[in-house]
């Protein structure tokens, strides 16, 4: 079994779109969005929900108001800027935690004096196990604001290679997040290939160069492909040329083609809607990722 | 005023709309690129940098001769970010959140916390722009540190800079997209009209509300997709505030890193007609 995982730094490059018409062009892979706070694999897979799961992302802190003596020490040790006073003057001191900046870390349920504060576990979210047209698909839904995003992405990654074990599926095709941080560590840690779309401007280059040298650090081989590589050839070979002497294969180039957002908004993927330029391109992208897959 | 610029999907222009915002701006501006992960601003600002200073998170180190392995510490960390397995202590620092808790609890007082560099923040000028900006080290997993970083370099002192405050946050809506627009006095949301665009446009919404901070929208390539992001703007009564066209000749001069004032200066007084309607926003917002 094989996983491929779709990254690129900067967002908005196509991942999800190129990753949508890789799951119709594979037929029977696992598909797996790993873009938890921003999904949007399903619009274009519209995958029917057979098991939903609830994601637990550890806890937050709660101040028992009744039992808070108004010290301030958990104000004073905590490092998340979490905990304000919210009544000033003459009244009893009131400390309440902001549970979007509460990162659960417990130092001041440990050090309240008087134990008025309480670690409660907090829903991080939602992942599913779904079934779409062109197969299995796990997918997830971070909570506003959410935490640990690292963590559910290594649960839907986790679930969906123990589906392909199960099922015998010889692949899992993965869209990833945007950016270099936790989440994309977790997408990348351990996956056989990596490819890295992005696009022929200076934000894409600067981006793509520091999500490849991210991924190279997993030892997973890397690819990438240039999306509407039309907007600026010169740029779109430097990007390339630059991507081989950073080790990566270059796999394909996508021109530019408003058909791609017909696509979107059909709710279908790009090779499914059209058999226009950007279809064809990325007919021929998936052809040599796959020859190297095998 | 602390103006944020974000969006649940990448890529729909946040950058664009935050240097073109700063650059109308003019003097007494500051621009913040808080999108640490991948920070682009500086591309298009082309920026004289005067000052790189590192960020450092602590992290705990401990001292062998003074453990006697009880575990504790290791109990107590939730990120299982110090391992004690009856033996003295493993320290990962990617994992650690600085919370110090190993450090107080630890009855030996055998941990004592050092600091570790994650990334930089970089203060620069251009013209009479202030910019700043971080950068995560490649490899590192958590950026809201580095954000606050370039937060805390803006609001130093007093600056002749702060009249108003552009921050280009990073996508999303999970605790880096939280970290950057957390303390701002209003935000635009920059979103495109396609189902993506209104998806992530909709949790973007959803999670500026819990905060509480007045928003409005930008539509970039406002004549790409279909209307339901107008539509949904609408029934939720959120303002638009400003709608980009798409165009060949703005898309190939983002490409070569050249601002949305030099492609196209008519934008210049769209701009700053958003900045006076958000900083209207932000004073209705603070009347009790």
């Amino acid at each position: 079994m094989k996983e491929l995982v779709v990254i690129s730094g900067k967002g908005g490059t196509g991942k999800t779109s190129i990753t949508a018409s890789f799951a119709a062009l594979a037929r029977d892979a696992v598909v797996a969005d790993c873009d938890v706070d921003a999904a949007d694999l399903h619009l274009l897979l519209s995958p029917e929900i057979r098991e939903r799961r609830e994601f637990k992302c550890g806890v937050e802190a709660v101040i028992r108001a009744a039992d808070c003596t108004s010290c301030g020490k958990c104000e004073k040790f905590c490092r998340f800027d979490a905990i304000r006073k919210t009544v000033e003057g003459e009244e009893k001191a009131l400390f309440v935690v902001d549970a979007l900046s509460c990162e659960g870390c417990g130092v001041c349920a440990r050090f309240c004096p008087a134990g008025a504060i309480d670690l409660v576990e907090r829903s991080g979210g939602e992942w599913f196990i779904s079934e779409c047209r062109f197969g299995p698909m796990i997918h997830a839904q971070l909570g506003i604001g959410g935490e640990n995003s690292g963590k559910l992405v290594s649960i839907v990654r986790d679930a969906a290679r123990e589906l392909a074990v199960k099922s015998g599926r010889r692949l899992v095709i993965v869209d990833g997040p945007p950016g270099i941080g936790c989440p994309v560590i977790a997408s990348v840690a351990g996956a056989d290939v990596v490819l890295a779309a992005t696009e022929p401007t200076l934000s894409g280059e600067h981006d793509v160069e520091r999500a490849l040298s991210l991924a190279r650090r997993f030892g997973a081989i890397l690819m990438v492909c240039v999306n509407k590589w039309d907007l600026n050839p010169e740029l779109t070979g430097r990007i390339e040329h630059a991507a081989r002497a950073a080790g990566a294969e270059v796999v394909g180039r996508i021109g530019y083609d408003r058909t791609v957002t017909e696509a979107q908004i059909a709710g279908k993927c790009v090779v499914e809607h059209s058999d226009g330029p950007a279809a064809r391109d990325i007919r021929t992208l998936w052809e040599n990722v796959l020859r190297r897959l095998d | 005023m602390i103006l944020a610029v974000a969006s649940g999907k990448g890529g729909t222009g946040k950058t664009t709309v935050a240097v073109g915002l700063a650059l109308s701006a003019r003097g007494g501006a500051s621009l913040l690129d808080c999108d640490v992960e991948e920070p682009n601003c500086h591309i298009f600002v082309k920026p004289e940098i005067l000052r790189r200073e590192p960020v450092m998170v602590p992290i705990p180190k401990v001292d062998k001769d003074a453990c006697n392995s009880c575990g504790q510490c290791s109990e107590f960390c939730r990120f299982h970010a110090i391992v004690a397995l009856k033996t003295e202590p493993l320290v990962f620092p990617e994992l650690c959140h600085g919370c110090g808790g190993c450090a107080w609890i630890c009855p030996r007082g055998a941990i004592r916390e050092i600091r570790r560099e994650i990334g930089a923040v970089e203060v620069g000028m251009n013209g009479g722009l202030r910019f700043i900006q971080g950068i995560m080290n490649v490899g590192q997993a958590m950026s809201p540190p580095v954000i606050r970083a370039v937060k805390a370099a803006a609001l130093e002192g007093n600056s002749e800079h702060d009249r108003v405050m552009i921050v280009d946050c990073p996508p999303g809506t999970a605790c880096p997209m939280v970290a950057a627009v957390r303390g701002s006095d209003a935000v635009v949301l920059v979103t495109e009209p396609t189902p993506f665009g209104l998806h992530d446009l909709r949790l973007a919404a959803e999670t500026v509300r819990k905060l509480g901070i007045p928003f409005g929208v930008a539509i970039n390539r406002s004549d790409c997709g279909d209307g339901r992001v107008e539509d949904y703007c609408g029934a939720e009564k959120i303002p638009i505030l400003l709608r980009i066209p798409e165009r060949r000749d703005m898309a190939e001069g983002y490409s070569r890193g050249e601002s949305i004032l030099s492609a196209a200066p008519e934008y210049r007084e769209p701009l700053l007609r958003l900045l006076e309607e958000t900083s209207r926003m932000a004073v209705e917002n603070k009347k009790p």
